[in-house]
């Protein structure tokens, strides 16, 4: 985990900070919640919570422009709410019912919204690698000028497919931003122990793809990074690679036993790098807004998740009839 | 002493070849490595060298003659001191498919055999209700079918596209794809790198996004490869985004054994991807269906697994002159009536099928042939209504037996033509090893025509 290099007084403004604020929350506190309806027995399967790295798909949401696609793992809760995804029909997809993302026919791993240009959601680690530079092959194609943000995991750095996927997307100027997000650990096995590369974003120059390491802590570095990859690829220049240095908070998945990293380490950067307080801190000590201000924003966050549970409990399950619909056209 | 040139075979699936120009005339000293001539097939021309040194004595066959069937004499090659002249050629004259083409025989015209060295059994289809009455038709390989479906279907939307490895600037390693990148240019028609993990996915991607990939593999064994991309994500979004998504994808490509190329180069996918739903399968026989289920499968919205088959790119059938001719998914094409026994196959087990019905005429037994076309759907309905006619019911598939087509096909009658079969169903499949590479391992690894002809006189007692 690098030192944090967002400079202390920050050439932004108070609305782009309280937004930030908002959309960061807006995720841990869903994913909060995500984890309450887990143990009770309303969410199944796999769940994979984003809690601790916000900030990645926050600040490259605000480097994104309309038009713009993204995909990425099963890790999606945060990459949906961030592209504006409704946190009604991602819970109530959670909870398996009619009125999610899916119609509950995906789950937590497999959402999807034509609207919002969120392409998933896909459960095979690395699989959606190929799939975003598949889409972006679209918009150069097409000539729409759209850029797609592809989202990986340090885990998904070691596969097969991504390198493949690296040499075509390089070879016909695909405008696709590699975003991995290094949060240290695929599942239980930390990069040390998958890998000798010294950092997993030089990979690209074996292709002759440019890229950076980015503190994935903070949503300001990361906002600069992600303009700067947007630009590159926006003017035809081909892909960009950004290496978010991250960190997940939670376990792999909800039965993560997490003996594979001590509990102070997790507490540490909770306590010393996390970026919703860090955030926080430059709202208060830039004096762009109050205790008062921010608790209000807590508190409307925490209703609009509350919101979101209820409406993913009431939710009906889908009819029977769904089993057999949206196989074919 | 004089030694003959024969006709080269320059791929393990060639038959036959055209002579197109030789590059030395009587009397001219060669030495090893010089070029003697240029071959030409319908895949591929390719410069024929001399193997040793020594002077042309007599050229046996003329520029330009089409039909050369592999191993043929084609030229006599004398030792200092000896004169063409003396030379017997008389037998390889036997095995020539011409004489000269000098020569006003007519038969030089056309190839050389009446009956080309591949052909397959061909009865006039007995129905084909996408064809009006009266249609021209005209004389087609696979091969040309194909192309030209691709072609058709991307003057008639840009957001079609092929890619793949050697699609392009090759023409195609089977030159299916030929003259593709002239028309359309290198935007549309796009050579990959050998990546077939990633530039499955990426098509797959692209599907996602708006366009109408065709992707070709050169062979389906390379598509293993890329099987995750297939069926996890082309086959599955639709039903896990609760139908937001389409994937129109058409995967193509030759699939099952071509001749000698061993155990990685030599399996049928039928059974395989016919398992996965949210995919289509098409396997095609003949051209009129391979052109009329390719354009179906490039304009729909799922995604499409094509089996296609080396051994059938060459071979010439006909095919409806149509403007826009397009066959459905799920719609089984009966090949000939019959009374004593259904013959149920695909693909290119269809030569195995129409091959047997033929001799089993001779013995008086009457097959009914069905071509299922297409897989996933499978049109199992006139499997079953043609077996409530016959009472018995053989299948055949060049694939394992394990799961196989034809398996399933034996369970659909049992559960649903039971009191009308007489006999229990046979399937006669490929053998259940990897693929030998020897000739006469290789023969009987696959499915036979005595093997359906044997299993037809099971079923009828006779």
């Amino acid at each position: 985990m690098p030192a944090a290099k967002s400079p202390k007084k920050p050439n932004t403004s108070k609305e782009e900070l309280l937004k930030y604020y908002r959309e960061m929350l807006l995720i841990r506190r869903f994913e909060e919640k995500a984890g309450q309806l887990y143990g009770m027995g309303l969410i199944g399967g796999f769940c994979h919570l984003y809690i601790g790295q916000e900030a990645v798909v926050v600040g490259l949401e605000a480097a994104a422009s309309e038009g713009d696609k993204r995909v990425t793992s099963y890790r999606d809760h945060g990459h949906m709410l961030a592209c504006g995804m409704d946190p009604k029909g991602v819970m109530a997809e959670l909870t398996g019912r009619e009125g999610g993302y899916s119609k509950g026919k995906g789950g937590s791993m497999h959402m999807f919204s034509t609207e919002k240009h969120f392409y998933g959601g896909h459960g095979i680690v690395g699989a959606q690698v190929p799939i975003g530079a598949g889409l972006a092959f679209a918009d150069r194609y097409l000539e729409t000028g759209g850029v797609t943000f592809t989202y990986f995991g340090d885990g998904a750095a070691n596969q097969g497919q991504v390198y493949e996927t690296y040499n075509m997307a390089e070879l016909w100027d695909l405008p696709v931003v590699f975003v991995i997000e290094n949060n240290q650990y695929a599942m239980g096995t930390s990069v040390q122990r998958s890998t000798k590369s010294p950092s997993l974003w030089e990979r690209g120059a074996a292709y002759g793809i440019e890229g950076e390491e980015v503190d994935g802590m903070d949503v300001l570095a990361v906002k600069a990074a992600g303009e700067k990859a947007v630009k590159h690829c926006r003017a035809g220049k081909g892909p960009y690679i950004l290496e978010m240095k991250t960190y997940r908070y939670r376990g792999h998945s909800m039965s993560d036993p997490a003996k594979y990293r001590t509990r102070e380490e997790v507490q540490k950067i909770r306590e010393e790098r996390d970026a919703i307080e860090h955030v926080r801190e430059l709202l208060l000590q830039g004096k762009h807004a109050g205790e008062d201000e921010l608790k209000a924003i807590d508190k409307e966050t925490k209703d609009i998740v509350n919101a979101a549970a209820e409406f993913a409990r009431e939710s009906p399950e889908p009819s029977l009839d769904e089993l057999w619909t949206e196989i074919y056209a | 002493m004089a030694t003959e040139i024969l006709m080269p075979a320059l791929s393990p699936t060639m038959e036959e070849g055209t002579l197109a120009k030789w590059l030395v005339k009587e009397g001219d000293e060669v030495k090893s490595g010089d070029i003697l001539a240029e071959i030409e097939t319908d895949k591929a021309t390719m410069e024929f060298e001399a193997v040793d040194e020594g002077t042309v004595g007599k050229i046996l066959i003329d520029e330009g003659t089409e039909g050369v069937k592999v191993n043929t004499p084609i030229a006599v090659m004398v030792e200092e001191g000896e004169r063409a002249e003396d030379i017997d050629t008389s037998a390889s004259k036997d095995s020539a498919p011409a004489d000269d083409t000098s020569d006003k025989d007519t038969d030089t015209a056309k190839p050389m055999s009446a009956q080309p060295a591949a052909a397959m059994p061909e009865p006039e289809p007995v129905e084909d209700p996408e064809v009006p009455e009266g249609t021209e038709m005209k004389t087609q390989t696979v091969r040309e079918a194909l192309r030209d479906a691709m072609a058709e279907e991307m003057r008639g939307d840009d957001t079609v596209f092929l890619m793949g490895e050697e699609v392009a600037e090759y023409q195609g390693a089977y030159k299916v794809s030929q003259g593709l990148l002239d028309e359309f240019g290198a935007k549309r028609v796009i050579d990959t790198p050998i990546t077939e993990h990633g530039f499955t996915g990426v098509a797959t991607g692209a599907a996602m996004g708006g366009l109408r990939p065709i992707v070709e593999f050169m062979t389906w064994n390379f598509a293993m490869q890329a099987i995750d991309q297939i069926i996890n994500t082309a086959a599955k979004t639709r039903y896990m985004s609760g139908g937001q998504m389409s994937v129109p994808v058409v995967f193509r490509g030759a699939n099952g054994a071509a001749a000698r190329v061993g155990a990685q180069h030599s399996q049928d996918y039928a059974a395989w991807y016919a398992q996965i739903p949210g995919l289509h399968v098409a396997m095609p026989y003949s051209a009129a269906d391979a052109k009329g289920l390719l354009k179906t499968a490039i304009r729909g919205d799922t995604p499409v697994v094509f089996l296609e088959n080396e051994l059938l790119y060459g071979q010439s059938f006909e095919v409806p002159d149509l403007d826009d001719y397009t066959v459905p998914f799920g719609k089984a094409r009966i090949w000939q009536k019959g009374d004593d026994v259904t013959l149920v196959s695909f693909g290119i087990g269809m030569k195995y099928a129409l091959e047997a019905a033929e001799k089993l005429a001779e013995d008086g037994i009457s097959a009914e042939v069905i071509d299922l076309r297409t897989l996933r759907p499978m049109d199992t309905k006139t499997v079953i209504e043609s077996v409530k006619k016959t009472n018995r019911c053989v299948t055949v598939e060049e694939g394992w037996p394990v799961s196989s087509i034809g398996g399933t096909i034996s369970s659909v009658l049992m559960q649903q033509a039971f009191d009308y079969l007489d006999a229990p169903v046979i399937t006669c499949t490929g053998k259940d090893v990897p693929m030998p590479y020897a000739a006469n391992l290789e023969k009987h690894a696959l499915v036979t025509t005595d093997e359906v002809i044997e299993a037809v006189k099971t079923v009828t007692y006779k």
